[in-house]
This record gives C-alpha cells, structure tokens and sequence, in this order.
C-alpha cells in the first residue's frame, strides 16, 4: 500500500505580494509590462547579513521560502530536497561566463563558476538547514518543478522517506531577458497591454520567483491538501489523451474534477494545448498566470494557488473563473505547457 | 522489493565510441588524455583533457543530423550514447519508454560562442533557447520520439548516479516499465575554466590517489543505461546485464564545493547504498571510485572508504586517468565500466600512481587483475555537497 502524500506548508516568492499578508491579499494585475519583478522579502529576516551579500537571488528567495514553508509546516528539519529550476543560476553563471570571454580566460576568480552550478539553490539549502539527506536538483524546462515534485513524492509513496521540502525557482538577469524577447520568448513591450487570453503572438509575458512545499505522509492542521498524482510529458502527441490516462489511472472521470486550473499564458505556440485541455475538461477553470507572468517554474507558483484554494475552499475573483465553482471543491487539476512542449498535469484533493 | 536490472548500455568517450570500444581500451590499459583540438582555448598548452576527438559535424553527419541545426555537442554526444543503448527497442517500446538525462553545461558550447552576437546575429538566436540543460534533454528525446516521462537532472559531478536514481523510483512505484538513465556534457571553455580557476586541474595526465597527485584532468563523455524491473526484463527475454542492486544520495552540507576531511557524506552515501543492497561492505569486490586525483576528493574519499572498508578495502580504482572526469556523465560512464567489470570478472587498473596518501595509506590496483566479481561499488560525488553511491551486482537468474 503507497503511502499518501500531504501538502503541510507553503511560501511563494512572486511578483505579487504573495509573501506577506493573506493568500491573494493586495494583489495588482499588472498588465502593462513584459517583464513583471519579483517582489522580494527582508531577506535579512532570514539569513545571516554577511551571507546574504554572496547569495544570488536565487539562493536567497529559495533559503527565505524554505524556511517560511518548513514554518509553516511545523517541521525543522526535512529528510529530503528537491529543486526544480528551468535556467539555474543565471546571475553567477552570466557573471563568469563574461569573466571569461572578456579576459580571454585570464585572471578569473572562482567564486561566480562555484555559485553558478544549477545545484547551487539546493546546496545552500541543505547547509543552511544542514541537511544531509538525498539532494536533487531538476533542469527540466517547464516541468523541472513537476519532476521535483514527482520524485520527492515518489520517495514518500515508497516509504523512503516520510517528508521533503520541495520547491521551483527561476531568477533573471537583464542581458537574459534581453535576448530573450530577441528570441520570442518574451513578448514585445510594444504589444502592451497583455492579458493571458490573448494569444495572437509568439511570447509570454515573463517573471521569475521561488514557490515552496513541504511534503509529508502525515496530515496536520496546516494541511493543504493532498497530493494525488503528477505526470509530464517532453511531447504530447494529443492532450486529450494524455488527460484522459491521467483521470484513469487516478479512478476518475473527467465530471470528478471541480476545479481545473490552467497555465494558459497567452503565447501562441501553447494555444492549442491550452484550448484543447479547457475544451476537454467540463468544470470551472481558473488562471494565474495573469498575477505571476511566466517562467519555467511558474507552475509552482500555479501549485501555491491550487494548494490555498483548496484549504481555504474559497475560489478569488482574481483567479477570473469561467464558469461556476461546485459546493464542494475536492479535486482539483493543475495543466500547464510551455512552447508546445513539456506538458504536465497535477492532482490535488480536498482533505 | 523486485529487483531493477540492467539490460542495455551505451558510451561515447575518449577511449571509445562504443561499448566495446571502451572495453578494450581499458583492458589495453590505453587512456586518450591529450592537448584540446576541436575546442579553441587559451589554456590548450596549460591542461590536458579526455577530448572526443570527433568534431561536431562528424557527430551529426555520422547522426544524420543537420549540422547546421542547433544542436549542442552535449545533444549530439548524447544521442550518440543513446542510440547504441536503445538499438533494441521496438518502435513502440521507444513510444512509452522515460527519459532521465543529467547534464551540467547543457547548450553552454554554442552560448559562449555566441553570447555576445545574439543583438546582431539572428541566425544565432536559434540557440539561445537550446542553452538550458531541459532542452538538451528534449533535443536527444525527439531525436528517437521518446514518447515516455522525460526529466533531466542537474547535481554537479554525480548528476548521472542521480539521473539513475531518479530511473529506480520511476521503476519502483510502477510509473514505468523501462527508463534510459545517465548523462551527458561536452567540454566547453566554461567549466574548463572555471575549474582552473579553482587551480584543480593538471597539466599533466592525472594521478588518482597518488601522494603527489595535481589535479584532475576534465573530459567529456555520455553513457546511458537502460534500466528495467526484472519481471519485465524476463517476460520480454531480455538479456540482463547486471543488478542495479544498491543507491545513496546524501548531502554533506559541509560546504559548497569542497568535500570534508572526515568523508562524512563520501561514508553516508557509500553506507546507504550497501544498505539497500543487502550486503556487508565485505562483499564489495570492487570500487570504482570517484577519484578525481584532486587534492581534496582522493583524500577525502580516501578517509571515506577506510571509514566504511576498515583494514579490509576491496580492490578498487579509477578509471578518470583513462578518460578524464566527464563531470555529469562521469557517474554513468562508470557505471557501464563497473558492469564491464562483472561481465569481464576484472578489475580495471588505475593509471600512473605511484605512491599511497600518507594518512590513508590506500593503494589502488594499478594492473588489470582478473577475478570473479559480484558486487561493485562506484562512487560519485560533486559540487553542492552532492554524494553519490550505486552498487551493481551480477546477475543470477
């Protein structure tokens, strides 16, 4: 018999206000740029001064929201890490890589290269709470989140472990974000205003941030919800059919799902997939990414979304719902894409 | 627990674009450390390097890929490993089979080429995408239309033993009936110096082990294993390799790129993995071992392996002075070296030592030596405070 996997607490670091005060509390659509800011905490409150100044953002935001989901879930020390990140640490590794071409490969220091590994979050994670247990670090594009998610609960299914602390974070840097609205990754400032609905071009409007859980095979009162299933794909020959395994191999049909929130992001390339699932699924969907941007782990921040609306039972207006939200809200799916690709879904329910 | 087996392998490094390649260099006791040829760098004549010396337009021309598409050489060193361990599979097996790749430098070959063309040079913007290691992944997984879960991994120096582990949980909890696991990373200017920075590199061919070692010598490689439950092996006749038996991942939390002097995560990990395998550190045949022949690895590991092996430390070696430290391939390219051992009963040598590490006292075996083995034991261990163990175990029906 597997055991079941709980979600026991959770902090997002985004470009809203996510950090401090109630869920969804003082939140501002901001519609106007390409590139929404990440909205950092006090990192102070929670890291020693003289190591905060080494830190990368990234670090820094996956230390703070660790220990604030670790708080929250009353545990100290986790028996596992798992960090998804799409791009690592693009700070230090931007910064050495100009050490190098502009030096020639002379005169370089080390302490960018050393920073710069795409393990670094997860590394400074477990010294800072000294944790030595099992240390994974996911590059998976859009699903890096989903696979720490799926690898941390796999280890808790199997009795490995009996709790992880999981997260996704992705940091930026101007040059990065330069180069990645010359490729279409980024839509152009001049399409201005954005909204998620509208998919007419290439791009999405991007973010970055740091979204953290604790999993444990034990409910407590600061239980989110339980975490059902996940599963992801590199290529999704038909979404309907990737969906429908998912639902049945979970024992549903598609009518047991009441909420389905969806990663519809406004780029082009993912519009199929998105319409396709929405189409698919006959209950209320809601969004996010219209508050969070996107990034290759804002499906983490997606999962802070689903994780509050199922505690707390109550749907936000923020999240713009199509359609009516049932009574009883006891299973809900998360779908996200990227590029047409890395397709995931994940399964929440009620406690 | 049923059991996960070994069923098929593929390597590509510089001793070999095969299996058996690799096989027979390293019983020719023939490593391939030489000067970069196919990466231009300033540190050419400061370093000696495990280079594949097949170009990138040889790999993708031999690939029947275009050689003006935007792949990486980790893609295209990848695929390369890829295709020999997957040459079995039907169309459909390919369909539903994962994928867990690990690679540290991803596109970072074509991102330092072009880094600062990409405002001007729009022919150039195709890689900009491609630099993450998650789209390396997907470029070796649509090349075969690997239709499964598909997932890489990114731990430093053991992000391959971690790929192969991830590959075990997905066995485990019946997520899937076979996974291909492993690594992938190609030498680029960006590790190479960044490791010389850190002043650990040799200019010479390295000393694992060895009293008077200098530094490690990096290379580049892929190796892939494709790792299936037995049940599933047996039903489909496969042929079985070896027993993927034993794993630990521990984290040192020591500090972020150096190892302790104690071996403490060197010691958890090689313990869990004996652990899960079931067997007593007395049973080990052979280590394969991490030894990078820096400073602080072959000491600390050293420590490690007395720690855990007391008086009685099996034969054990590495292999790296053969091929140089492939960084997140190193761990899967070990692993088809430690089947080797099993299938072959060797033990393969460790090159150019000479003298113990006084405080250890711990010799390597430094000729090929030939004798039964059962159990293996490789380690990995990388930047982070990453530690990583696998056990393979002959197989015995």
């Amino acid at each position: 018999m597997k055991n079941r996997v709980y979600i026991n607490g959770s902090c997002a670091i985004s470009s809203q206000p996510t950090f401090e005060g109630d869920f969804l509390d003082n939140i501002n659509e901001n519609v106007q740029d390409n590139v929404l800011p990440v909205i950092e905490p006090n990192y102070r409150d929670y890291i020693a001064p003289p190591a905060i100044r080494r830190m990368s953002r990234a670090v820094k935001m996956g230390i703070v929201a660790s220990k604030r989901a670790l708080g929250e879930a009353c545990l100290e020390l986790p028996e596992a890490i798992a960090v998804g990140t799409g791009m690592g640490c693009v700070q230090d590794s931007e910064k050495f890589l100009r050490a190098v071409l502009d030096n020639e490969e002379q005169y370089l220091t080390p302490t960018a290269f050393i920073q710069s590994t795409h393990n670094t979050v997860a590394g400074q994670i477990a010294l800072e709470l000294q944790c030595k247990g099992a240390n994974f670090t996911f590059v998976d594009g859009s699903t890096s989140f989903e696979s720490a998610l799926s690898d941390a609960a796999m280890q808790i299914e199997l009795g490995d472990i009996r709790n992880a602390l999981v997260g996704g974070v992705d940091e930026n840097t101007p040059y990065c974000l330069e180069i990645y609205e010359l490729d279409n990754i980024i839509k152009p400032r001049h399409e201005a205003p954005f909204s998620i609905t509208d998919a007419r071009s290439k791009g999405v409007v991007f973010s970055e941030g740091a979204s953290f859980f604790v999993l444990s095979d034990e409910r407590n009162e600061h239980t989110y919800a339980a975490l059902a299933d996940v599963d992801f794909r590199n290529d999704v020959p038909d979404t309907g059919v990737f969906i429908g395994d998912f639902l049945s191999r979970n024992n549903l049909d598609i009518d047991d799902i009441d909420l389905m929130l969806s990663g519809r992001n406004g780029n082009s390339e993912d519009l199929a997939g998105f319409d396709t699932a929405e189409t698919l699924m006959r209950c209320t969907k809601l969004y996010y990414k219209h508050l969070s941007g996107d990034y290759f782990t804002a499906s983490a921040f997606g999962f802070w979304v689903a994780c509050n609306v199922l505690r707390s039972g109550h749907v936000p207006q923020l999240l713009k719902p199509v359609g009516t939200p049932s009574e009883e809200v006891r299973n809900v799916l998360i779908y996200n894409q990227f590029r047409g690709k890395g397709q995931s879904l994940i399964l929440l329910q009620k406690v | 627990m049923q059991p996960i087996v070994v069923t098929a392998m593929g390597i590509i490094s510089s001793i070999g674009n095969s299996v058996e390649e690799n096989l027979y260099s390293l019983l020719e006791g023939k490593p391939q450390i030489s000067r970069l040829d196919n990466l231009r760098s300033t540190l050419r004549d400061n370093i000696k390097v495990g280079e594949i010396k097949l170009s990138n337009s040889e790999l993708a021309k031999r690939l029947g890929i275009d050689p003006r598409a935007e792949y990486s050489r980790t893609a295209l060193l990848g695929i390369w490993a890829a295709k020999e361990a997957i040459a079995g599979l039907s169309a459909d097996e390919v369909k539903s089979l994962g994928f867990v790749s690990a690679s540290t430098v991803g596109g970072m070959d074509k991102t330092e080429q072009f880094f600062y063309e990409y405002k001007t040079n729009v022919e150039a913007r195709r890689h900009i995408y491609t630099h993450n290691i998650g789209e390396n992944t997907r470029m070796i997984a649509d090349y075969f239309g690997i239709g499964g879960m598909v997932t890489a991994v990114s731990t430093a120096c053991s992000s391959s033993a971690n790929a192969i582990m991830v590959g075990t949980n997905l066995l485990r909890t019946g997520r899937l009936s076979q996974v291909l696991v492993g690594g992938s990373d190609a030498l680029c200017k960006f590790t190479i110096n960044g490791f010389n920075s850190l002043m650990i590199l040799s200019d010479d061919a390295c000393k694992p082990f060895d009293r008077n070692r200098k530094g490690l010598n990096l290379g580049e490689g892929a190796a892939y294993l494709l790792i299936e439950t037995k049940e599933n092996a047996v039903r489909h006749g496969r042929t079985v390799l070896a027993v993927l038996s034993g794993w630990g991942n521990t984290n040192e939390a020591y500090h972020q790129t150096a190892s302790s002097a104690e071996g403490d995560g060197a010691a958890a990990a090689m313990a869990k993995a004996i652990d899960i395998a079931s067997i007593a550190p007395h049973d080990i045949d052979y280590i394969n071992a991490h030894g990078t022949a820096t400073d602080n690895n072959d000491m600390s590991e050293s420590v490690a392996i007395r720690r855990i092996f007391g008086n009685e430390v099996p034969d054990f070696s590495s292999t790296k002075a053969f091929t140089g430290h492939t960084l997140a391939a190193a761990s899967s390219v070990e692993a088809v070296y430690s089947i080797l051992s099993i299938r072959e009963s060797v033990v393969f040598p460790s090159l150019n030592f000479e003298n113990p590490i006084e405080e250890t006292n711990l010799t390597p075996q430094t000729t090929l030596k030939h004798k039964p083995i059962r159990n293996v034991l490789s380690n990995s261990f990388g930047f982070g405070g990453n530690c990583s163990t696998l056990i393979f175990s002959k197989y015995e029906k």
